[in-house]
């Protein structure tokens, strides 16, 4: 009976991709053997409705960035803040890597905190102004500022403006928190690069949202369309045993 | 004008004396010690030995400049165009109102008069010209000289070169080619005194703009120190505050005020500052600056927040100034159909008060400039003061990294010799196997900034086993003879 359900789904993912119209890849032969699968249909669509995400990352990893930069609208202001660790240990952002994610660098302002306290005070600062899409806030492991209350008046306030927040959080462990998207991701070997085997090609991330509000938790492999400015969010299927746990938890649910 | 030494006798020698690089010298001296043969400039050690009784008092000549611009102001009472010129002169314009003191005659008079019964005795002139006006007037002679348009080159002509406003030497030179007198001066071929004198920049020294301006071939516009009323707001306290809520209160009142004040105006404060005036002679400080003109009251009041915390009331604050320091032309604003004017407004007033909490050097705006230099083709400016982008910007097109580290880091690089990509490096104490790489991406050195021996860089993008991605580059060739081994660094992390 659990075959039956899973061979439905299947049917049912490449019929959705079919009706969508949403471009699925070609399992690339020459230089690496990773299938890409399907992209998931029961994968929240992302970024979806303003919300307050939370983006776990080890810290020798950009990953998340760019897992995050793919989820800012393209339109309106961005703010980013950094406290002082995070910047100290992965760098400040760059802006001309920015066009690859179809943003433009004169919309960022970059505001750098001295403690995940002034972080927090920022973010809810930048809530206030009308004129921003999003925000990007960097807070370095655990600090005793950023508690379920602080998390929570983010949450609600990002939701009442309308403005995509999100938290990045380097080398931190998922304690209480009130966002409405929890992800932990990290880099996957990326795309084969379509002229170079020797070289890295489009980035993919393993994005495992593991609490949600009203979304089914899952694992995937997240890969960014650039002409639609869009993040993919397929099954992960190039990992047997992240497929096998997806699955189980589909067939559960 | 000179002043009359007070209630000094007028038949008794009185100087005053400045310190001179060999002890004091005569900075002035009265009608009596100038029969006497005494000048400016004597030393007063050789003055005593002539005349053992004389007297000598200390000069301040930063008294006799702030007399000289109050007296400025009121000379404002002939014209409005008023000007303290060197240490002892004023300059007034009195174009277009002169008749209303009955000409010119009438008015020079009525100064006289006036400045006579100040206790000040002073020569006169009127001329079309500023530097006619100052030659007649320190010519010598008591007699208002009045000179008209027509009179001018006539009246100028017998008149030693030294009343043009030229410095000393120039007047030594002037002599010595035996040009004593204005007339002489005008009567040399104007294309040899221009030859002569053309590599001189300097107004005082350069003979040919001064005759030019006495003779009114070349403008020379009177500036006034025009007074400002400063911008700001003041509240007096019938008790004293004791408490920092009492300081917001009246913060909102201040502000209010105050952009009253500036809307009358038509400016906008770009830095403002509130003092509280405690009871025990303290005077507390607060300053905020934005990043445009402003003048809405809930805006400046915001900026404050968290500033006040730090200020100590101690027993009692019993009043409060806000002032601007610094102010810029605005306009009134009107709000466009479409929001975008008021969603800027809103942007700005956010860095404002980003910078008000965090520190203006903390809150940035990126700016790309004219360099291949990763760390120097773009550039963080305090978004307060950010400067337009550079006209030959480099775009990386987002060839570059998301993350570029503050500096270049040391990496230990495994890689093929002599310039082939790293195939493993190490790097903050932890091993990455590289299992793609491209590159390299050679940036030469930019020797027109940097020392000659400065190494070039070829950026390589890599990515280790688990799919993390850097930005490496190794500085230098092994064959650039420019130093050793060439080094590697890790300079950005991507995604």
């Amino acid at each position: 009976m659990n075959v039956d359900r899973i061979k439905a789904i299947h049917l049912l993912e490449s019929n959705d991709n079919f009706i969508r119209g949403a471009e699925v890849r070609p399992a690339e032969s020459t230089a690496d053997s990773t299938p890409i699968a399907a992209i998931d249909s029961h994968a929240p669509l992302l970024p979806g409705s303003p919300r307050l995400a939370e983006l776990f990352a080890p810290p020798r990893d950009a990953g998340a960035i760019g897992f995050a930069l793919a989820q800012v609208p393209q339109r309106g202001g961005l703010l980013w803040v950094q406290d002082r660790m995070s910047a100290l240990e992965t760098g400040r952002p760059y802006g001309h890597a920015f066009a690859r994610f179809g943003l433009a660098r004169d919309r960022l302002v970059l505001a750098c905190a001295r403690n995940a306290a002034d972080v927090l005070w920022t973010m809810e600062e930048g809530l206030k102004c009308a004129s921003l899409s999003a925000i990007i806030g960097e807070v370095w492991g655990e600090p005793r500022a950023l508690d379920f209350t602080a998390t929570k008046r983010l949450a609600l306030r990002a939701e009442r403006q309308g403005v995509h927040v999100m938290l990045m959080r380097f080398g931190g462990a998922a304690n209480l928190s009130a966002a409405r998207r929890r992800w932990r991701v990290g880099s996957l070997p990326s795309a084969p690069h379509p002229f170079d085997g020797a070289a890295p090609g489009a980035p993919r991330w393993r994005a495992e949202l593991f609490r949600a509000r009203g979304e089914r938790p899952g694992i995937w492999t997240a890969s960014y369309d650039e002409a639609a400015h869009r993040l993919h969010l397929h099954t992960a299927s190039g990992d047997g045993s992240l497929d096998a746990e997806v699955r189980r938890r589909l067939a559960a649910g | 004008m000179r002043k009359s030494g007070g209630d000094w006798p007028q038949d008794r020698p009185l100087v005053l004396a400045a310190e001179g690089t060999h002890g004091p010298v005569i900075h002035d001296v009265n009608p009596a010690a100038a029969a006497l043969g005494m000048a400016r400039g004597g030393r007063i050690t050789d003055m005593r030995a002539l005349v053992p009784d004389l007297a000598v008092e200390d000069a301040d000549p930063d008294a006799d400049t702030a007399d000289l611009a109050r007296l400025a102001g009121w000379a404002q009472r002939w014209c409005p165009w008023t000007q303290a010129d060197g240490a002892d002169a004023l300059l007034l314009d009195t174009t277009g109102s002169a008749h209303l003191h009955g000409g010119e005659a009438s008015m020079l008079g009525d100064m006289a008069r006036r400045f006579a019964s100040a206790g000040l005795n002073i020569h006169l002139a009127a001329a079309p010209t500023v530097g006619a006006a100052w030659a007649l007037s320190h010519s010598g002679g008591d007699a208002h000289t009045i000179c008209h348009a027509d009179q001018l080159a006539d009246m100028l002509a017998p008149l030693p070169v030294g009343t043009l406003r030229l410095d000393a030497e120039t007047v030594q030179l002037l002599r010595r080619l035996g040009l004593k007198t204005i007339g002489a001066l005008a009567a040399v071929p104007r294309p040899a005194l221009v030859r002569r004198f053309r590599k001189v920049e300097q107004t005082c020294r350069n003979p040919v703009t001064r005759l030019d301006q006495a003779m009114g071939r070349r403008a020379e516009p009177l500036v006034p120190a025009r007074q400002r009323p400063p911008l700001r707001s003041i509240r007096r306290l019938a008790e004293p505050l004791g408490d920092l809520a009492g300081l917001m209160r009246i913060l909102q009142d201040l502000a209010a005020d105050l952009s009253v004040l500036m809307d009358e105006n038509h400016i906008g404060a770009r830095s403002l500052r509130y003092t509280a005036f405690r009871v025990d002679g303290r005077a507390l400080n607060a300053e905020v600056a934005t990043s445009r003109a402003s003048r809405d009251p809930a805006h400046m009041v915001r900026l404050f927040d968290g500033k006040l915390d730090r200020l100590d009331p101690g027993f009692g604050v019993d009043g409060a100034a806000l002032e601007v320091l610094r102010a810029e032309p605005l306009g009134a604003i009107q709000d466009d159909l479409s929001g975008e004017g008021r969603d800027q407004m809103a942007f700005v007033a956010l860095i404002d008060r980003l910078s008000a909490r965090l520190g203006e050097d903390a809150v940035f705006q990126s700016v790309t400039l004219g360099s291949h230099v990763p760390e120097r083709g773009e550039a963080f400016f305090a978004a307060a003061a950010t400067p337009h982008p550079d006209a030959r910007s480099v775009n990386r097109q987002g060839r570059a990294p998301l993350r570029l580290l503050n500096t270049p880091e040391r990496a230990e690089v495994v890689h093929a010799v002599p310039e082939g990509p790293p195939a493993r490096f190490r790097w903050r104490r932890q091993l990455h196997d590289v299992a793609r790489a491209q590159g390299p991406e050679r940036i030469a050195p930019e020797w027109w900034r940097e020392p000659g021996r400065t190494r070039l860089r070829d950026y390589y993008r890599v990515e280790d086993r688990e799919g993390r991605r850097f930005w490496l580059y190794r500085e230098g060739l092994a064959s650039d003879d420019r130093g050793g081994t060439p080094r590697w660094f890790v300079h950005g992390l991507d995604a």
